[in-house]
């Protein structure tokens, strides 16, 4: 058909996208090398440039929470963080979580609780769900209700994921 | 053998969700990948009169842009582009296909490059030159455009004189309910991956809830034969009804590989996703006329849906009291006004989620204008059959539901008055009731392959979208088979396997386990007929249904002593495995009406001074027959209860209708329910013996539970406040009006 062709393209001067800048993350303990660009983000950077796609991207504007990474033991969204910011750093996503085959307690507290659905949102639950149990500051069902609420689940999980997350911190029972 | 049919087994795709290792369609790689983004229009009607994508193609790293001016061959017939579920009426949307803009943010163009964020950057400098046209998006604003259904549904014939009952009934209540447009918002992005390997063949990875249906598609419109295509989703997350029809990304991704000849991975973002499709704005008017007694004299539901301009999308609001109410004089009506956005589509119980909310806000009222509790004005008219054809249920457990969901709530405690109660400086509000779904079944095909060694192989093209499919096929051939629930693999998401229809109106479970059933059985007399040829069989002369499979042997029913291992009989046979697929269709039970059932009871707390809503307690109470898995049903019916709350409370699309543009198309300002927002959901599987509906006795779970969550929700803010509003969602504002 003629109007299958290759959009021509212009003899004028291309316009230049942006210089790779070289960077080191040390992800789930291994130390990685990577040429990303400036507008890269950290989220990109892992599923694109290091295949972990077990990162999700949801909404790429930081509203929903399934890019939850841990950099330096802190949870942070990957997609409102550009990789070149955390040149240097040491990132843990969720395959990094489980060691030596076992399940971290959140990971298989998650299966016992049927903590999901879809799945989707679920890396960046248990990865925040690890950051949440980090800072030690959720003591109550309604504090880990409140400190979760930037990771969305619209398979509507919530009460699962909390009971998951109680169960890792070895609770039992409410305490609100 | 323990049984694991309604036991609460995990999920057996749960180790790979929680480490990250099942892959979604936007996360498969090729060596040759590039990434494609999409230029969407910047007016809701009229046509292209410009494109110039000049800049975008001097971006350094873009390999081409893809428009209607250049795109490959697609067929042109609208027949072409029909799926299995596409409207009976209209031409469904075409991706690229001319000039003519039909609604706002519209894709227009694809660019490609060797990054995506070059791709991204490169749409950003496509020029466009329109021609506008008038366009209108706001369903009241286009009310008087209103006309019948081209095809109407088959039920809602008037009963009786439903205008002349409702004039002389003694007690009557009249109200129009409104629920906006809402958004299906799965958690991932709408994406495919088309890689190409090479000799014109595709495998596309496609975020999908048909596999199969997605297939045959691209075939019709690309003009592909069907060797050219296999459509992969071994995981999707999260559909709802917005991956039942193909999305354009699906036709754009696989358009760009076959020009380019070369692998195209493309990832909606989520402003994109909200002109993929859409639950319907509607409005709906209920009339309820009353002896003072609380018999139902007159019943009037009328529904007005938005749909496109090119499809018309419509689904049943209005005959769902037929499965619940007695009323003698009944008149439903459904429908359609036109407005320049994309065609809505099927989203969690449609027709039922909007129409139940209407109609058992209204018996809401009808009960306080008769000062007669809720549940006994739904009970004076409860219905033992189903009144639109008088036929009786195969099961209706709605009683059970109605009981033990008070006792469950604590219903007794009730005070009936209006801000009668109180908790601190919150009023407190109770509310209640009913829901309904259909119980379907649809023809479907199971394959099972049983090795030598004990381990045995089920495979369908059906969908997992987070309903639990793997677990409840691998529950059912575990049974079937007399296997460990780990000896068990299943397949699905992939069109080369046996066939299916889109997963989707709650049908997959119950006929898929229908289908396994008759594979096993074939399975089981294939292996007594070759253990029957073995010398001194202790199994001749026993016919299949004489014997059971377990624990690695065919066993005698009657005496349990005469086995063989099955291991000896496929050695002794000179085989390594048994194959064998069969199609169950929905059983042929005569004149039944077949419905899943519920009730369910909110507690609302409510800020006075703020108006602050929180919804702190729902009990749902379930009648669905047989529960497959316990553990996955209660998560299919508590993520509906959290769908209700954010239907009563929460999400609205918002459009500016100046511009016929969605105003919050991302996920901070569509509001949905955060953990936060969710507090105590208690499901009740109430038990329903069904020996008609299908041999296991089994219903769908998944859409019944949002059905009547957000009337009861309402229902109690009401009772809280005193305050009725019927406009979704409830949000502060409208209680301090």
């Amino acid at each position: 058909m003629a109007r299958t062709s290759t959009a021509a393209r212009p003899s004028k001067q291309t316009i230049p996208t942006q210089d790779k800048i070289s960077i080191a993350l040390t992800v789930n303990n291994v130390e990685r090398t990577l040429q990303v660009s400036p507008w890269t983000t950290l989220l990109d950077a892992l599923r694109d440039h290091l295949e972990l796609t077990g990162t999700k991207k949801g909404c790429d504007h930081g509203q929903c929470g399934a890019c939850t990474v841990l950099v330096e033991g802190r949870r942070i969204i990957s997609c409102l963080t550009l990789a070149v910011m955390k040149d240097g750093a040491k990132v843990t996503t969720i395959e990094g979580l489980a060691a030596n085959g076992a399940l971290h307690p959140l990971q298989q507290a998650f299966i016992d609780h049927d903590a999901f659905q879809c799945g989707y949102c679920t890396p960046g639950q248990i990865c925040s769900a690890a950051g949440l149990l980090a800072e030690g500051k959720a003591k109550t069902v309604n504090e880990i209700r409140e400190l979760m609420s930037g990771n969305i689940c619209r398979c509507g999980a919530y009460p699962n994921i909390v009971a998951a997350i109680q169960q890792a911190m070895g609770q039992t029972g409410e305490k609100s | 053998m323990p049984s694991y049919i309604g036991t609460a087994t995990s999920r057996v795709d749960g180790r790979a969700k929680v480490t990250g290792t099942a892959k979604y369609a936007g996360e498969f790689g090729a060596s040759d990948l590039v990434y494609g983004a999409v230029v969407e229009s910047t007016i809701p009607k009229g046509r292209i009169v410009r494109i110039d994508v000049s800049d975008a193609l001097r971006v350094d790293g873009v390999i081409d842009v893809l428009t209607h001016e250049n795109r490959p061959h697609m067929a042109e017939a609208p027949g072409a582009w029909k799926d299995e579920v596409a409207p009976d009426v209209g031409s469904p949307f075409r991706p690229l296909y001319d000039d003519i803009v039909m609604f706002n943010n519209q894709p227009i163009a694809l660019v490609v490059a060797d990054e995506w964020e070059t791709a991204r950057f490169a749409a950003s400098l496509v020029r466009v030159d329109y021609e506008r046209a008038a366009h209108a998006t706001d369903l009241y604003a286009v009310r008087d455009t209103v006309r019948d259904l081209q095809k109407p549904f088959k039920s809602s014939k008037p009963r009786g004189n439903a205008s002349a009952a409702y004039a002389a009934a003694a007690v009557r209540h009249e109200a129009e309910y409104y629920i906006p447009i809402e958004h299906h918002n799965p958690m991932e992005l709408y994406a495919s991956t088309a890689v190409w390997n090479g000799d014109g063949k595709l495998t596309v990875y496609d975020k999908t809830q048909g596999v199969q249906n997605v297939q045959r598609y691209l075939c019709s419109a690309l003009g592909l034969s069907s060797d050219d295509v296999r459509v992969m989703s071994e995981f999707m997350g999260g559909g709802f009804g917005s991956g039942l029809r193909p999305q354009y990304q699906v036709v754009l991704a696989t358009m760009g590989a076959l020009k380019l000849q070369r692998s195209v991975r493309l990832v909606l973002t989520r402003q994109q996703m909200y002109e993929l499709c859409f639950r319907p704005a509607t409005i709906e008017r209920l009339a309820l006329g009353a002896t003072t007694d609380g018999s139902l004299e007159s019943l009037t539901h009328e529904a007005i849906a938005v749909t496109s301009h090119y499809e018309e999308f419509a689904r049943d609001d209005t005959t769902w009291a037929d499965g619940l109410y007695t009323c003698a004089n009944t008149n439903y009506s459904h429908k359609v006004a036109r407005v320049d956005l994309c065609t809505p589509s099927d989203m969690r119980a449609p027709g039922a989620t909007t129409g139940v909310y209407a109609l058992e806000s209204a018996m809401d009222e009808l009960a306080v204008a008769l000062k007669l509790d809720p549940i006994a004005l739904r009970l004076r008219c409860y219905s033992e059959r189903e009144q639109g054809e008088d036929l009786p249920f195969t099961s209706k457990a709605l009683r059970e539901c109605y009981r033990e969901g008070a006792d469950a709530f604590g219903w007794d405690k009730r005070s009936p008055e209006p801000r009668s109660m109180r908790d601190g400086s919150e009023l407190v509000g109770w509310g209640m009731a009913t829901g309904v779904w259909e119980a379907l079944q649809v023809p479907i095909t199971a394959r099972i392959t049983l090795t030598a060694n004990g381990h045995a192989e089920v495979a369908c093209a059906t969908s997992d979208i987070g309903t639990g499919t793997y677990t409840v096929m691998a529950q059912v051939t575990a049974d079937a088979l007399g296997l460990p629930i780990e000896s068990i693999t299943v397949k699905l998401g992939d069109s080369t396997l046996p066939q299916s229809p889109v997963e989707g109106g709650s049908w997959i479970a119950t006929s898929i386990a229908a289908a396994i059933g008759t594979t096993a059985d074939a399975v089981r007399a294939e292996l007594l007929r070759r253990a029957q040829q073995m010398p001194k069989s202790q199994l001749a002369g026993m016919s299949p249904d004489n014997v059971t499979l377990t624990n690695g042997k065919i066993v005698s029913k009657q005496n349990p002593s005469h086995s063989a291992l099955i291991a000896d009989v496929m050695r002794h046979g000179k085989m390594d495995r048994i194959v064998q697929e069969t199609t169950a269709k929905p059983n042929d039970i005569g004149k039944y009406a077949r419905n899943t059932h519920s009730a369910i009871f909110a507690e609302v707390k409510i800020d006075e001074q703020l108006g602050i809503i929180r919804v702190t307690r729902v009990v749902s109470a379930i009648a669905a027959g047989r529960i497959l898995n316990t553990k996955t049903g209660h998560s299919q019916i508590m993520g509906s209860v959290v769908w209700g709350i954010g239907m009563a409370l929460h999400e609205e699309t918002l459009i500016d209708h100046r511009f016929g543009r969605i105003m919050n198309a991302n996920v901070a300002e569509y509001h949905m329910p955060v953990n936060a927002d969710v507090h105590d959901i208690k499901v009740i599987f109430v038990d329903e013996r069904d020996d008609i509906i299908n041999p296991l006795g089994m219903k769908g779970l998944g859409e019944i539970g949002i059905v009547g969550v957000a009337a009861a929700i309402a229902n109690a803010v009401y009772h809280a406040t005193g305050k009725r509003v019927r406009d979704l969602p409830i949000t502060l504002d409208k209680l301090q009006r």
